[in-house]
């Protein structure tokens, strides 16, 4: 059984536009799993239709083998959404948005009492829980969006963009987060334009672009289709000049930064020793871009 | 799935709102309608003399109160159930296993609550005017229930077909608050002109107006069972054409 499986998804809104032409993916139980893709891919649509919030035109949607047409209520019951953009009431207090989505999903009172406080201390919010909504930071109502999404204790948490316009504190703290939620064994699909929270969170992947799945693996094989890496190396000494090495493509970006373009084959250690040779000493290196930016901008632009 | 929680979690929602806001939702039907029985009620009704053997503030009365349920059971659902879509909070409703037939009827039965309450305080207030023994209080509440379900159920459409919070304004500024002044509040309708007579028999509010007034002062210018039929038919249709909308997320799912 897959946490969530979709066959053959298509959906054409009534202007006329293909925003999915028709995409098959599988998500196993237990995953973190990142759908990535460029604004207008397709991403959006996916998961409006998994969640019930767009009519696909044709195809069909299974979550934890129930199907949404046919099992609609069961297959709901499964997933938790977090969408992009905050959509609670902004009047209602902290508590009582999240107390209201346990009751749609039918918690008894004293068990979704137990559930909000549970998902509030978890987030963090429980100090904030008597608090008009609209008065929390962006931070905080991102949390008020995770807490509302598992008060139901879902198996399927879907995280629609979570971090976009956080700043980084929140954002390692909600990484931490759902790291947390994914071992305690909530199955977790992701969509975010940080790459680097992708390739740094995530097992599986898929890369929609134009309506359709460009890519579908796991993280490790498809990072290791990466055959040039790009570094940037802070040097000690200034040069005039950028040294030459056998199988390398130095750029001389200023006077004590080289920019290194190195095939996998030959590796850092060649690298380094040729430095050496050239009396050249490196202070720091760093990656120029992340390894999944590069190869999402491969893939999206090989066409 | 037990959507009795999920009804009752709307409802309650629902309550909650419109009574968070009494200023906006409560007060002021309370002063539009002392207003309305000291101008028209006893400044002008002493001149007037009777209608149909009631005196004119006897004679407003049900029409006043009735006129409130409209509009409030009409402003309650059109009011929250668009602002749930503006603010996208719907959202919250359709990604949980809840039935369409169950968001409608929490919704309408906030409308009913909130239309009841504004007509009791309207008619406790009346009671500082008019003097008069309720002559039929079945056929008094039932009018009274059916009128706030029917208007609720109008509410939920505007709501749902809305694209603007213009649109939640056009109807009850240009549609409900004509009907209802034309529907018989303040004058019997054997006072018009043979044509203005049958025009407003296609007006549903004189309907519902004249069977309330029936069941508060025994004075009714329309046939009862008539009403309540054409209101039940009201009802039924408006309640198929709202579960249709849902069904089909016309206005609320993309």
């Amino acid at each position: 059984m897959k946490a969530l499986s979709l066959c053959n998804l298509r959906k054409t809104y009534s202007n006329g536009f293909e925003a999915l032409k028709g995409i098959d993916l599988q998500v196993e139980v237990g995953d973190f799993f990142a759908l990535l893709g460029p604004n207008g891919a397709g991403k959006s649509t996916a998961i409006g239709i998994i969640s019930s919030l767009v009519t696909a035109s044709s195809g069909s949607v299974s979550v934890f083998g129930h199907d949404l047409k046919t099992e609609r209520d069961l297959a709901k019951s499964c997933i938790g959404l977090v969408p992009q953009e905050v959509n609670f009431n902004q009047f209602d207090t902290v508590k009582s948005i999240v107390l209201n989505q346990a009751g749609y999903y039918g918690l008894p009172r004293k068990l979704a009492l137990q559930r909000v406080e549970y998902c509030l201390k978890q987030m963090d919010l429980w100090d904030k829980r008597d608090t008009i909504s609209r008065r929390l930071s962006g931070g905080m109502k991102r949390r008020v969006m995770i807490a509302r999404a598992m008060v139901h204790a879902p198996k399927l948490l879907i995280l629609d963009e979570p971090t976009a316009g956080v700043d980084i504190e929140i954002r390692r703290s909600m990484w931490q987060l759902m790291q947390e939620v994914n071992a305690q064994g909530t199955t977790i699909i992701l969509t975010t334009h940080y790459l680097e929270e992708a390739e740094s969170l995530c097992r599986n992947i898929a890369i929609i672009d134009e309506g359709r799945i460009v890519e579908h693996s796991d993280m490790a094989s498809l990072l290791a289709r990466l055959h040039i890496e790009h570094f940037i190396l802070d040097l000690a000494q200034p040069l005039t000049t950028a040294p030459a090495i056998d199988g390398c493509q130095i750029e001389l970006v200023s006077d004590k930064v080289l920019n290194v373009a190195i095939p996998k084959e030959i590796g850092l250690n060649h690298l380094f020793s040729q430095l050496t040779d050239h009396n050249i000493q490196v202070m720091s290196l760093k990656n120029k871009t992340n390894r999944l930016e590069q190869l999402f901008m491969d893939l999206v632009t090989s066409k | 799935m037990n959507v009795s929680i999920a009804f009752k979690t709307i409802v309650t929602k629902e309550i909650y709102r419109f009574i968070r806001i009494w200023p906006q939702t409560l007060l002021p039907p309370a002063i539009t309608t002392t207003l309305y029985f000291l101008i028209f009620g006893k400044l002008i009704g002493d001149r007037i003399g009777t209608i149909n053997g009631a005196s004119y503030m006897d004679y407003i009365v049900p029409g006043i109160i009735l006129m409130s349920v409209i509009s409030h059971s009409y402003a309650n659902v059109v009011s929250s159930f668009y602002s749930t879509k503006f603010q996208r909070n719907i959202e919250e409703l359709l990604v949980a296993p809840v039935p369409n037939w169950v968001i409608l009827s929490g919704y309408i039965s906030g409308g009913i609550i909130r239309g009841l309450l504004v007509g009791m305080v309207v008619a406790l207030i009346s009671l500082l005017f008019a003097d008069f023994a309720v002559h039929n209080l079945a056929i008094a509440l039932t009018t009274a229930v059916l009128t706030a379900t029917l208007f609720s159920l109008a509410g939920f459409i505007n709501a749902i077909l809305a694209e603007s919070f213009d649109d939640i304004s056009i109807i009850p500024n240009f549609v409900l608050t004509p009907l209802s002044y034309l529907g018989g509040v303040f004058y019997s309708v054997d006072m018009l002109p043979p044509i203005w007579q049958t025009i407003s028999m296609g007006n549903p509010i004189l309907y519902m107006v004249n069977a309330f007034r029936y069941g508060l002062i025994g004075v009714s210018d329309i046939d009862i069972q008539l009403t309540f039929m054409i209101t039940a038919g009201f009802i039924v249709t408006l309640t198929l054409f709202s579960l249709y909308l849902l069904h089909k997320g016309i206005g609320i799912k993309n």
